[in-house]
């Protein structure tokens, strides 16, 4: 209990650094965001109103706190380039709303994909004691490593969407309109994301896995009179998972990054993408916002990953 | 290590043949292309891969072999620019915080864990709106980036090595700390260092790739392969041979990278 307590106050701490670097790193930017939403011919009395209105001729602290406990309560900010109609500007939060779900089933998928897949090949690959298969899928998985997912994407729109027709590339279909088309739709960019992943997931678990047979207790399951299917199963795979679930956090950490570029590959309409966009514009308060909400998620994650690890390996808490 | 187990380590021969290849395209690139890579020819528009034009032309009829060369040569330049900075910095991080320990220790391993964990490419990506795009942001940017990952096997390898019986024989002897540092110790790390290195590199030219191809890394005209792979995108249809040749070069490349650190990695091994 002392450790959860401790882990929460660690975590709570954390997100604030966060929240302070992702704001400070914005503050120092070279140039005046006002000449940027105005331009250099605006009047001055505009640009002390529209000063006075972002908040820009107060401290930094004040700023800070402002926007800090706008974020808890909801309030993201406006962005300085989308603008809801002539005047006024449009909020992030809403900017942010409906592209959020998009990366969010596409994370969601990729990691299906990898877990559904890389876990039973592992495993296979473990336990084939053919010298081919084994040197065929050190081969295959070496090469998938190295391809880079947004090159990834591009193959998969090539072999898939153009020599076979299996979707229309760039042809997204909203999950308003349709949700199984959406879904559809996402499982080829996932599979652009996943592809690697799968690679090194199967490899770390066959590593994981052939230094557990190695062990003692796997040669005293066998002299007990275990099965092999049992001692696999049942003793080996077990022991063998425990890295693999501290790997696969670190793997939602890229899967998450990955999106931001296989978005763009694939012309999702995502919070990636409109990363890249608010990052290629200037548009801070959104940068800012993503960035610190994928962080958010991140370290979440490890976090959860933490928790997990000693729930399923109950010696950790001992130590 | 004996000469012929070095013929034996395949991982390696390959990654040298790999890389090594690329390595002198891209360097004679610099000076030497077979065809002015900007050299725009309507009539020679998406000429399929031929003697002629090895990698066939693309949408302006440029020859797409000596854009690739052109590409191989920045992404050599980046990568070899962010590994210099980042393994030095990293070096000097990691010495200091492992041979002296400490509070600054403590504070620089908390960063670096923090930063160790974290996707490399969105690090890049604040860095990069911070500082803006551009050739020498990517350089830094990435260079930044990749610093914990060196500073972690460095500090591990000086803990390692700051109470070994030779380093307190030299402390002994009145050896400066400098002295120890960098001249007793530092050429024992080189062998686990190559390996990092190797990987870095690799994930430098995935960054950089990556990046341009968001186009918020090197900016046109500066050539660049995930630049001509954003290009070509539009193009798949009408010619694939287009975003296959960037794209594989890509991949050739990162796969030279990845079997010569494993084959490094053997070799210190065996």
């Amino acid at each position: 209990m002392k450790y959860f307590v401790k882990k929460i106050i660690t975590l709570i701490m954390t997100l604030f650094l966060v929240s302070v670097a992702a704001f400070l790193a914005f503050q120092v930017i070279p140039g005046d965001v006002v000449t940027s939403i105005l331009g250099t011919e605006a009047p001055p009395e505009r640009e002390e109103q529209l000063r006075e209105e972002l908040g820009l001729n107060k401290p930094p602290v004040v700023r800070y706190m402002r926007w800090a406990s706008g974020v808890i309560k909801g309030d993201f900010g406006r962005s300085y380039r989308y603008s809801k109609n002539m005047n006024e500007m449009m909020p992030v939060k809403e900017l942010i709303g409906d592209k959020l779900p998009v990366t969010l089933w596409l994370a969601a998928l990729s990691l299906i994909l990898i877990v559904l897949v890389s876990i039973p090949l592992g495993v296979l690959w473990a336990r084939s004691t053919n010298r081919f298969v084994d040197a065929a899928l050190n081969c295959i998985t070496q090469v998938s490593m190295a391809v880079p997912s947004f090159f990834l994407g591009v193959l998969v729109t090539y072999l898939f969407g153009i020599v076979f027709h299996l979707f229309a590339p760039g042809g997204y279909i909203s999950y308003h309109d349709n949700f199984k088309g959406f879904l559809g739709y996402l499982l080829f960019p996932a599979l652009s994301i996943a592809i690697p992943k799968i690679a090194m997931t199967a490899r770390f678990l066959r590593n994981s896995m052939l230094t557990e047979m190695k062990s003692d207790y796997v040669r005293t399951a066998y002299s007990k009179g275990c099965s092999k299917r049992r001692v696999m199963y049942g003793h080996v795979l077990r022991n063998a998972m425990m890295p693999v679930v501290t790997f696969l956090g670190m793997i939602i950490a890229e899967i998450v990054a990955g999106s931001i570029v296989v978005e763009q590959v694939f012309g999702l309409p995502g919070i990636g993408r409109l990363l890249i966009s608010s990052i290629n514009t200037r548009d801070f308060p959104v940068t800012e916002i993503l960035i610190l909400y994928i962080t958010f998620v991140v370290i979440f994650v490890y976090f959860l990953v933490d928790i997990l690890y000693r729930v399923i390996d109950p010696r950790i808490s001992e130590k | 290590m004996k000469k012929s187990s070095i013929w034996k380590n395949k991982y390696l021969l390959i990654g040298l043949f790999m890389t090594g290849l690329c390595l002198l395209l891209g360097i004679l690139g610099l000076f030497w292309t077979p065809y002015e890579p900007t050299k725009i020819s309507a009539a020679e528009r998406f000429v399929g891969p031929s003697l002629k034009h090895l990698f066939g032309t693309d949408n302006f009829g440029r020859d797409i072999f000596s854009r690739v060369m052109k590409g191989l040569s920045a992404t050599i330049v980046i990568g070899t620019s962010v590994v210099l900075f980042s393994a030095t910095m990293g070096i000097l991080l990691g010495a200091l915080t492992g041979y002296f320990g400490g509070i600054v220790d403590e504070i620089v391993m908390r960063i670096t864990d923090a930063l160790n964990g974290f996707p490399s490419i969105l690090l890049a990506l604040v860095l990069i709106s911070i500082f803006g795009n551009g050739k020498q942001n990517v350089i830094l940017a990435l260079g930044l980036v990749f610093i914990p990952s060196y500073v972690r096997i460095v500090r591990s390898e000086f803990i390692r090595l700051r109470d070994a019986d030779f380093i307190k024989r030299a402390r002994l002897m009145g050896v400066s700390k400098v002295r120890i540092l960098f001249v007793h110790i530092l050429p024992n790390i080189f062998s686990v260092f190559w390996v990092s290195v190797m990987i870095g590199f690799n994930n430098a030219i995935l960054a950089e790739s990556g990046m341009s191809y968001l186009g918020i890394g090197v900016q046109p005209p500066d050539a660049s392969l995930g630049k001509m792979l954003s290009d070509a995108q539009g193009y798949l249809q009408r010619a694939p041979w287009f975003a296959l040749s960037s794209g594989l070069t890509i991949v050739w490349l990162v796969l030279g990278f990845a079997l010569l650190s494993e084959g490094v990695q053997r070799m210190n091994n065996n």
